[in-house]
């Protein structure tokens, strides 16, 4: 029994370290556009974004840090794992590139977790994980207002915004499949009524996909081969630039309190 | 730093003495000046440059502090700084606003900025070194800040004297934080104590120049004063934030980089050195070591955002048209 509940443990860490990632990673790159984004309301809108994700991985973290009981603070491991123990989704760590593809970014990831949190929300065992759920849940609703909106506009707008937002789903449509997978950790919280199966949400993420991309007039590309990796801390190129960055203060400075 | 909004002000103004002094009368009654009251052409230019110059100072000013946000040491850390530098954004949106009340457009406020003919609070042209420096700004520069706001919340024209309590409160708010990010590295490691000490040495002088030039060579201050846009002169304003803000460095052990400073107990005032004019008036005048920089990073993200702004207008457009359709197909 003590080893089965240790396994569980374990996996229910790792499954809710995935979430934190997501939010630590996206609002980290959401942070980068503060002070140049293309109007100052959006300046406002970005850092909201970036400061909900932050937010939420805060809660998150200190979360799973509990549940581990290594007495791991929210910042340690936020700034102190090594690049290969991060296990954020591929999707979130994408660089910025224009408005498109950080729009674009927006939109599929909100339009996932919007309902997969309203699932956690509902039926997660975990009563901490179901309230972090319950907020988050509002948050991204407005992220998906907010992007699916400028996805809209963007590819109803001029010929080159049509363009670059094409691009940007072109770019970026492959990485979505990656939030549907259920990494073993994620199957092992499945199993534990912890977190819900991904799969549960593929058909409201289609349909809201669907219907922005239908406004938008964008098409969906054929994806063949699917990017994947980043719940195994398998990262792209851009990935430790990031966390040179995220992580310079702590490891120039490391043991101080901030 | 607002009071540098007044600098090359051009308050000549051409309405009859009897139009004036009616106008002058309303001030002197204290009552607030609103977007449609008649006013001076003088007291309209002098406030559209202010305001403007004021909401061109936290729009510049988001970059020197967001240099520092991908960097920030600790997650609580992060989303402060985040939420400040949003904070900003937010009041030059007020400001913007509150200046296009009195007929003048973001559009051309912001070409101005573009093209380098507005100007903005010479701190923000000093670069941000370390992660000691975002302390010092949020205490020292918006503790200068609030000491020019706060009379502010009292000037004369409506919309500018409320949108500042507002930007007030929140200055207050990053002020704190500030001064409790500098105590925390000041009762740290050494080496987090030095980085303190380092931007305090940088910040302290650019931060008393916020407060514009000596009362005898700011040349428009005397009609601002008489029109109640300005309450306090800018060497009454840089001895109230000096007095202020001595004992909260010698609380925290850090030392003030001024080796004439020395309470007077006859004036209740902290005597000090004089400042570096030459430094202000180089700064000032775009030679400051950011200037160019900061002038760069902000056209450099207006022209890259120029499709998005055009998209949403042409986006707008075409919803409006369809409707239109849709409204006849239906009559």
């Amino acid at each position: 029994m003590r080893s089965a509940a240790t396994s569980m443990e374990a996996a229910g860490f790792r499954a809710i370290l995935e979430l934190a990632d997501d939010g630590l990673i996206l609002g980290h790159r959401l942070s980068e556009w503060c002070g140049h984004a293309p109007t100052l309301e959006e300046d406002l809108a970005l850092a909201n974004m970036g400061l909900d994700l932050l937010g939420q991985a805060r809660a998150l973290y200190a979360h799973a840090g509990a549940i581990e009981g290594k007495g791991r603070s929210e910042d340690d491991l936020a700034f102190l794992r090594r690049e290969r123990d991060y296990c954020n989704c591929l999707l979130v760590a994408r660089p910025n590139g224009d408005f498109a593809v950080t729009m674009a970014r927006q939109l599929y990831f909100s339009a996932f977790m919007e309902p997969y949190w309203h699932e956690i929300a509902a039926h997660s065992s975990d009563e901490t994980l179901a309230g972090i759920a319950a907020k988050a849940e509002k948050e991204m609703a407005y992220h998906l207002r907010h992007s699916g909106e400028w996805v809209i506009r963007l590819g109803d707008g001029t010929d080159e915004s049509a363009a670059r937002m094409q691009a940007a789903i072109d770019e970026l449509h492959r990485y979505t499949g990656e939030m549907f997978l259920a990494s073993p950790a994620r199957l092992e919280a499945i199993a534990a009524g912890l977190l819900p199966d991904p799969e549960t949400v593929r058909a409201a993420w289609d349909q809201t996909i669907a219907m922005v991309f239908s406004a938008a007039d964008l098409t969906v590309p054929d994806v063949r081969v699917p990017q994947t990796g980043g719940r195994e801390g398998l990262h792209g190129e851009d990935m430790g630039h990031l966390l040179a960055e995220l992580q310079f203060m702590q490891r120039a400075y490391p043991g101080q309190t901030w | 730093m607002y009071s540098q909004g007044l600098i090359g002000a051009d308050s000549s103004t051409t309405e009859s003495a009897e139009f004036l002094a009616l106008f002058q009368a309303r001030i002197d009654r204290e009552e607030k000046i609103e977007p449609n009251d008649p006013m001076p052409e003088g007291y309209r230019r002098t406030l559209v440059r202010q305001i403007g110059q004021h909401a061109h100072s936290e729009i510049v000013g988001m970059l020197p502090e967001g240099n520092w946000i991908t960097r920030a040491p600790s997650l609580r850390r992060k989303i402060a700084l985040l939420a400040k530098v949003q904070d900003e954004g937010g009041h030059g949106l007020y400001l913007y606003s509150a200046a296009e009340t009195l007929g003048v457009s973001r559009e051309q406020m912001t070409e101005e900025l573009l093209n380098g003919k507005a100007k903005y609070s010479s701190i923000f042209n000093y670069p941000t070194l370390t992660w000691a420096d975002i302390g010092a700004i949020g205490w020292l520069v918006d503790g200068a800040a609030i000491m020019n706001q706060i009379p502010l919340c009292r000037c004369s024209y409506g919309p500018y004297a409320r949108a500042m309590i507002r930007v007030c409160k929140e200055e207050s708010f990053h002020q704190r934080q500030g001064y409790e990010i500098m105590m925390a590295l000041a009762r740290g490691s050494d080496e987090l104590k030095e980085l303190a000490q380092d931007a305090l040495n940088r910040w302290w002088w650019p931060s008393l120049m916020m407060f514009g030039p000596h009362d005898s060579e700011s040349t428009h201050s005397d009609q601002s004063m008489a029109w109640k846009i300005k309450r306090f002169s800018n060497d009454e304003l840089r001895q109230k934030f000096i007095t202020a803000t001595v004992p909260q460095a010698e609380f925290i052990g850090l030392t003030v980089p001024d080796p004439n400073l020395r309470w007077n107990d006859e004036t209740k005032l902290y005597e000090h050195s004089d400042i570096d004019w030459a430094e202000f008036k180089a700064v000032v005048a775009g030679n400051g070591r950011m200037n160019r920089d900061r002038i760069r990073d902000r056209n450099k993200a207006h022209d890259a955002g120029a499709w998005v702004r055009e998209a949403a207008l042409a986006h707008a457009a075409k919803r409006a048209d369809r409707n239109a359709i849709a409204r006849e197909a239906a009559e």
